[in-house]
């Protein structure tokens, strides 16, 4: 694949960190991911579990995040622990880690350190508020990063409280701006044989939400977002009830003037006091009072049908049981079926865009905790079966 | 000062609207020189409508000038660093001259429905005919294949087809839109991709075409959602600001008109910690609160003390001090005071730049930082065909009198025609 001549140090745990090395790791990388002993990651202990019941090798979200990586474990408290991911780190492209700022230093695995034993490397550094600034160590969650990276204030229904977005957008969302920002400076790296740090913000990666809204800020001193529920300037730029379930009606002006086709109403389009977003706000409720009853009538199926075929965005809004079921996905083949030895075979988002060489071989699941040890400490760093015994007793990996 | 990683690349960029622009602006920031090729007959909604009144928000001042697709702020944050030049590619003058350009170029990426480019007569196949080795990425909504391939689709609606609009919200009403935080996570996708292309023709001397279906490279964001169904058949319903195992889990009001404040508590020992800053060695005491199960099942209860607290509270001294106590808290923060924000600041996030159009303003840059090769803004947003002159002279080597041409003939230009706005 794109990536099979790239190695990756993958120091991450839960969900930021694993999602930009999956993508590495899902195009091709050999991705080596350290866990601790014992635990393991932490990804391993959130839900969803088959049947609600923890095991830390079924974790669906672990499972989602750590497709193609290989496992080891390692104390990274102990001497040898160190010395082994410096050994490791000597002939890797790129390492990632998400640890809070200063750990890896505290471990005297520091870029400074780690570029002395390979200038070429890539380090990668997730973390909630990045390196510096008065919030660095602060703490957060989901919901935190959400408040303070801008999103929350402006999510939901005027004169109610705000609210989040569903699942770990922004942790997710960094992921992404980290693997971007990662394969920047690995191409730089193989151009000029010089690494460098990376360093990726949580609560910044947030400020790519909503970078277009806020500039109204600077420019006008208002915010153009706020907590109004589905209509931002526009008109009919909603959600509906169907006989069967909701869909999305969102139309610019261009589209308006072709709702008539769709409705069977022709006037409706032509009419000169519906012609701007704004005229339409305010006749908002007689237009409410067609469009309603109109798609209350029909079903989600035939509702999507007919406007794109009249060129006009409507679409359903899923349940998560729907999106799996869809057809579209089904003719592009976009989930894929992969089998995990103790946790079942589950449908897996597939890959988010598809890119030459393709893959010889199927995806492979989520590695068990330490799969890897043997393979790695003793067929790749050459460690003695003797070694790697005292390692064990002495809880080094 | 070293040059930037994707220095030397050449990037035609015919994308609108948000996602695609975030891609290529990923790779100017990084130093690409990307060549936003736009349309007098048709500009993209990034850039407002043709003729506006005074009085809104997204120009400066409220005043949209002369100019205001100059003068637009989501086509002047998303276009930093790009150049601008302007084609009619419904005609053959105008594709000609985009063909010359792509013999000179490395990448050409699109947003269009899949229909356009083949329409131009500008597919893979015809773009690779010029340039063997050309990459070329197109981002259409559904992709290039598949029964929803030329269905019309908005940035937001992606949200409701992957699932999660129907985990969001109040438990107690229906779904509401948001905005289409699909297009930034579909643009950093891109260009992710992009920069793996590029890799594969460093290694390979092979260019090649990526389909990028937006729909699916914004559905690993439902993954929680996705394994929660196939392991349970749980369908998630909105659950407001709760958690399914974290209490208390939610945002209270604070002091001041909209001031909120997000708490999370993720363990006993958050708990114990957040009774402490709070002074309440009684909540602590309680046994109904000691462990998450507990706080779970309270949650109602704990909600309304916690609120009692926050409202005469000043949101952000609340969270410095819930934060001292090793308590996940944060203000949540409006778009006025990010900007503000001594974090943020301290974290060089804005930069003030000087746009001929618009004057001198605060932008969000780069929202990663590499440490040697930072990205900056080094170009304020291009006005509307700002670069015909220097692209299509300097690097297409037209004459001038081809170039005065072209703009008699409205192939290119520097204002839209009428009724070129959507």
């Amino acid at each position: 694949m794109v990536l099979s001549d790239v190695k990756v140090l993958d120091l991450t745990h839960y969900i930021a960190g694993p999602f930009c090395t999956k993508y590495l790791a899902d195009y091709g990388s050999d991705v080596i991911k350290i866990e601790k002993t014992g635990a393991g990651d932490g990804a391993r202990h959130l839900g969803p579990f088959p049947g609600d019941n923890p095991h830390p090798e079924k974790s669906g979200l672990f499972l989602f995040l750590n497709t193609n990586k290989r496992s080891i474990t390692l104390n990274l408290k102990s001497p040898i622990g160190t010395s082994i991911v410096k050994r490791l780190a000597q002939d890797a492209d790129i390492l990632v880690e998400n640890f809070r700022p200063g750990v890896m230093a505290g471990l005297g695995l520091d870029y400074e350190t780690l570029s002395k034993i390979n200038p070429h490397i890539v380090y990668t550094s997730i973390s909630n508020f990045g390196q510096n600034g008065p919030y660095r160590g602060y703490k957060t969650t989901e919901l935190v990063s959400q408040a303070l990276g801008g999103v929350s204030l402006t999510c939901g229904v005027a004169d109610r409280e705000p609210v989040r977005l569903a699942g770990p957008q922004s942790q997710f969302h960094a992921g992404l701006v980290a693997a971007v920002a990662t394969m920047s400076a690995f191409l730089l790296a193989r151009k000029t044989g010089a690494g460098q740090q990376v360093d990726v913000s949580i609560m910044e990666a947030e400020i790519n939400i909503h970078e277009l809204d806020m500039m109204s800020y600077p420019y006008s001193g208002e915010h153009h977002m706020k907590r109004n529920g589905s209509f931002v300037g526009n008109y009919p730029w909603s959600i509906y009830p169907c006989q069967d379930g909701l869909v999305a009606v969102c139309l610019n002006n261009r589209q308006w003037r072709r709702i008539g086709d769709w409705l069977g109403m022709p006037e409706l389009s032509q009419n000169p006091d519906y012609a701007t977003p704004a005229q339409r706000l305010a006749h908002m409720d007689e237009l409410e009072a067609i469009l309603v009853p109109w798609l209350a009538q029909r079903t989600t199926s035939e509702v999507t049908a007919s406007a794109q075929q009249a060129r006009i965005p409507v679409l359903p809004v899923n349940s998560i049981k729907e999106t799996l079921e869809d057809r579209h996905f089904q003719a592009r083949n976009y989930f894929i079926n992969i089998d995990h030895p103790l946790a079942g075979r589950y449908k897996y988002p597939g890959l988010p865009f598809k890119i030459a060489p393709a893959a010889e071989n199927a995806p492979r699941p989520a590695p068990a905790l330490g799969q890897h040890n043997h393979d790695i400490y003793y067929g790749e760093l050459g460690y003695s079966k003797e070694e790697l015994v005292y390692f064990n007793q002495t809880g080094v990996i | 000062m070293n040059s930037l990683p994707l220095e030397g690349i050449r990037v035609i960029d015919l994308t609108i609207s948000w996602a695609g622009p975030k891609v290529t602006q990923c790779l100017a920031d990084m130093g690409a020189e990307v060549i936003k090729v736009e349309s007098i007959q048709y500009v993209d909604a990034q850039r407002g409508r043709k003729r506006v009144p005074p009085g809104m928000c997204h120009y400066p001042d409220k005043e949209p000038g002369k100019r205001p697709w100059n003068r637009y702020d989501a086509a002047n944050q998303i276009n930093r660093n790009k150049l601008s030049i302007t084609l009619d590619l419904t005609r053959p003058q105008g594709t000609q001259i985009f063909k010359k350009l792509v013999a000179i170029a490395d990448v050409v990426v699109d947003s269009f429905s899949p229909r356009v480019m083949a329409k131009f007569g500008l597919d893979y196949d015809a773009l690779k005919a010029i340039k063997h080795d050309i990459i070329a990425m197109s981002m259409p909504a559904f992709g290039m294949s598949g029964p929803y391939r030329d269905y019309i689709s908005w940035g937001n609606m992606l949200e409701c087809l992957v699932g999660l609009a129907s985990a969001r919200g109040y438990p107690d009403s229906e779904p509401f839109m948001y905005h289409a935080y699909s297009d930034p996570i579909c643009g950093l996708t891109g260009a992710f991709a992009l920069q793996l292309a590029l890799h594969h023709r460093e290694n390979t001397g092979e260019g090649q075409f990526i389909d990028l279906a937006q729909l699916e490279a914004f559905t690993p964001l439902s993954a929680e959602l996705i394994f929660d169904y196939e392991m349970n058949e749980r369908i998630h319903t909105p659950m407001g600001n709760r958690h399914s195992y974290m209490a208390p889990h939610s945002v209270y009001r604070c002091r001041g008109e909209d001031d909120w404040i997000a708490i999370a508590v993720s363990s006993d020992h958050e708990w114990q910690g957040l009774t402490e800053a709070l002074g309440r060695p009684d909540w602590a005491a309680d046994v109904k609160f000691a462990n998450s199960l507990g706080r779970s099942q309270h949650q109602d209860e704990l909600d309304g003390l916690i609120q009692v607290w926050a409202s005469s509270q000043d949101k952000y001294e609340a969270m410095h001090r819930l934060q001292a106590a090793g308590v996940p808290a944060g203000a949540l923060l409006s778009e006025k005071e990010q900007f503000e924000n001594p974090h943020l600041k301290e974290r060089g996030i804005f930069e003030k730049i000087t746009h001929p159009d618009a004057g001198t303003h605060f932008y969000p840059g780069t929202t990663w930082k590499l440490s040697k090769t930072p990205g900056h803004i080094r170009l304020p947003a291009p006005l509307l065909g700002e670069h015909n002159e220097l692209v299509l002279g300097k690097l297409l080597g037209l004459s001038n009198e081809e170039i005065a041409g072209l703009k008699t003939d409205r192939i290119i230009g520097d204002e839209p025609v009428d009724g070129a706005d959507s």
